[in-house]
């Protein structure tokens, strides 16, 4: 038998590696964002991140808008749960202005931004799936989350980018469909949420797809400024609901569930045990909701007159409550001087707003801190060595939104 | 035991003495200042001191007082303690002509990011950063567009033809 082994002399290979450019607007990339990615076959290299695509000056605009038209603007941060950004920024809003909220709102609010929360993971966790190969559970949940945007078109009008809340409430109070309608969501969702699980979480292609596949310690992940579910799957329990308790989540009880690892896989448990925790909230909640009797029911707003528009049939009627109206849309009037810091839980993170006022009817700087642009610096280090396929995982897990993203 | 804004105002004192200065208790978060020749050495000092251990950088950004003069921008560090959930605001003020501020890079990886917005829309330069350029801005731009000498648009202008926005 002969011998076939090919032997070659030394660098008569070269050996090389491809650029490749992953996005702006790939398929895989579930937004508008750019890798270049050096490769070495299907191995990453190195790869640096292109932001900035869908920038929109955001904290410029802010500079020339009295609150209320702050609040469009927020919607279109994290646009996959909205009411959380918007009750984050009404939450600021009222800090500023000192305004106390009744309970009755402080749970409405926990209702719907719990909601929010669900839809938001919802989507990334059964994206994860799709990009492992599985398309299956995301057309299944994506009419429970039609659910969950029938209960926000009811409180609201609106679906997607919500707008809904005022400073010191609501615009209305919610209707007894909506009521029907969370109560339709409360039976029906734990059964497609178990599904949903049922088809991926012990799946072994799954498992072998995103174990291990871009982890991050602890340690790295609180030097990156990692937060919300990202920084638990590393094991670090740091929840805004509990540490800086806003809107009375001081009154649930809640646990908050943690990873170990870091990795898709863990952060995939987070964000799933996080839906059966916010589950929790939204029924104790609703419980509670449900204790106020007679007029403790209609409460839906505080009283603050100077932010929150007067009834309609009074702003036709009366002259005051039409100076008020006028007032307030224009934005005429004015804060109180300040500097305020408030956090919420968003979806991906811990959401900030550090709002500056002078004492003038529009902020006099604005920031917000958005938690995706802040740990996306990480993600050259989490897909490095690993295969291209799996760097598209890794994405998809980390949740990032594009327009939080790029502000 | 959980520690207090005058606890950390004390520390501080110990510390640096008179350079650390103007504290506040802003809706119950400590704020401060120091020089920005310092800002290392305080946020060295908050990450190492165990009692203290501010070793979470939340946000870093800059703001634009144009009236100040030699103050005109501060950047804005934002930390917090994780272990005992007690956050601070500390300030570096820097004139506009030389706003050069040392790089927190060393110490927090997420300041990073953080540094090369700030630096985009203001212009503040960090000294030490790895990748100072701009990030959400084109590389072209020459100017820092969050900045007071730059207004929004007057939406109440005439002068411009343009039908495609309702204003022909």
């Amino acid at each position: 038998m002969s011998d076939h082994n090919i032997t070659l002399a030394e660098d008569a290979i070269e050996r090389k590696t491809t650029t490749i450019n992953l996005g702006p607007t790939h398929p895989a990339t579930h937004g508008v964002f750019q890798n270049i990615m050096e490769l070495d076959g299907e191995r990453v290299v190195s790869s640096e991140q292109t932001v900035g695509y869908i920038h929109r000056a955001f904290e410029k605009l802010a500079e020339r808008r009295p609150l209320y038209q702050i609040t469009p603007i927020t919607d279109r941060l994290n646009y996959c749960s909205s009411p959380i950004n918007n009750m984050g920024w009404h939450l600021t809003c009222e800090k500023l202005l000192g305004v106390q909220t009744p309970k009755r709102v402080d749970y409405l609010r926990v209702i719907i931004m719990e909601l929010a929360r669900i839809a938001d993971h919802l989507i990334c966790n059964s994206i994860v799936g799709v990009d492992a190969g599985a398309f299956t559970g995301f057309l299944y949940v994506m009419q429970y989350r039609e659910l969950i945007y029938e209960i926000y078109e009811e409180v609201c009008g609106s679906r997607l980018t919500t707008n809904i809340g005022r400073i010191g409430g609501f615009e209305r109070n919610f209707t007894n469909t909506a009521f029907t309608k969370l109560e339709k969501f409360l039976k029906e969702y734990p059964v497609a949420l178990g599904e949903l699980e049922s088809l991926l979480t012990r799946n072994r292609i799954f498992m072998e797809r995103t174990i291990g596949g871009g982890p991050i310690s602890a340690e790295r992940a609180l030097n990156y400024g990692f937060t919300g579910p990202n920084l638990r799957a590393a094991g670090v329990d740091y929840d805004v609901r509990v540490h800086s308790p806003y809107s009375s989540y001081e009154d649930f009880d809640f646990e908050i569930p943690v990873g170990k690892t870091g990795d898709n896989y863990d952060r995939f448990l987070v964000r799933n045990q996080e839906m059966w925790q916010s589950m929790r909230i939204i029924q104790q909640a609703y419980n509670k909701v449900q204790d106020f009797k007679g007029t403790d029911a209609e409460v839906y707003h505080a009283d603050v007159p100077e932010y929150y528009l007067p009834k309609k049939e009074d702003v036709y009627t009366k002259m005051e409550a039409l100076i008020w109206h006028f007032k307030i849309i224009m934005g005429e009037v004015d804060m109180p001087k300040g500097e305020v810091y408030q956090s919420v839980e968003g979806g991906n993170g811990e959401l900030g707003f550090y709002m500056i006022s002078d004492g003038g009817r529009t902020p006099f700087r604005l920031h917000f801190r958005r938690p995706c642009f802040i740990y996306y610096q990480a993600y050259p280090e989490l897909v490095k060595d690993s295969m291209l396929s799996d760097a598209i995982l890794t994405m998809s897990s980390l949740n990032l939104i594009a327009g939080e993203l790029d502000a | 035991m959980a520690i207090s804004n005058e606890y950390i105002q004390q520390k501080l004192t110990e510390k640096f003495g008179d350079q650390v200065f103007n504290f506040e208790d802003t809706y119950g978060m400590l704020c401060f200042e120091a020089p920005k020749e310092l800002n290392l050495k305080v946020l060295q000092y908050l990450y190492d001191e165990p009692s203290l251990s501010f070793q979470f950088l939340t946000d870093l950004c800059a703001v634009n007082y144009p009236e100040s003069a030699n103050r005109e921008l501060a950047v804005v560090y934002h930390l917090h303690n994780l272990v005992e959930n007690i956050r601070l605001r500390f300030k570096v003020f820097t004139p506009v002509a030389t706003p050069d501020v040392f790089t927190a890079t060393q110490l927090f990886s997420s300041a990073n990011w953080m540094e090369r917005e700030t630096y985009d829309f203001f212009g503040v330069n960090f000294v030490g950063h790895p990748n100072l350029k701009r990030i959400l801005n084109v590389d072209e731009m020459d100017y820092f567009p969050l900045r007071k000498e730059y207004p929004l648009e007057d939406q109440t202008r005439i002068d411009k033809d343009d039908e495609m926005f309702g204003r022909g």
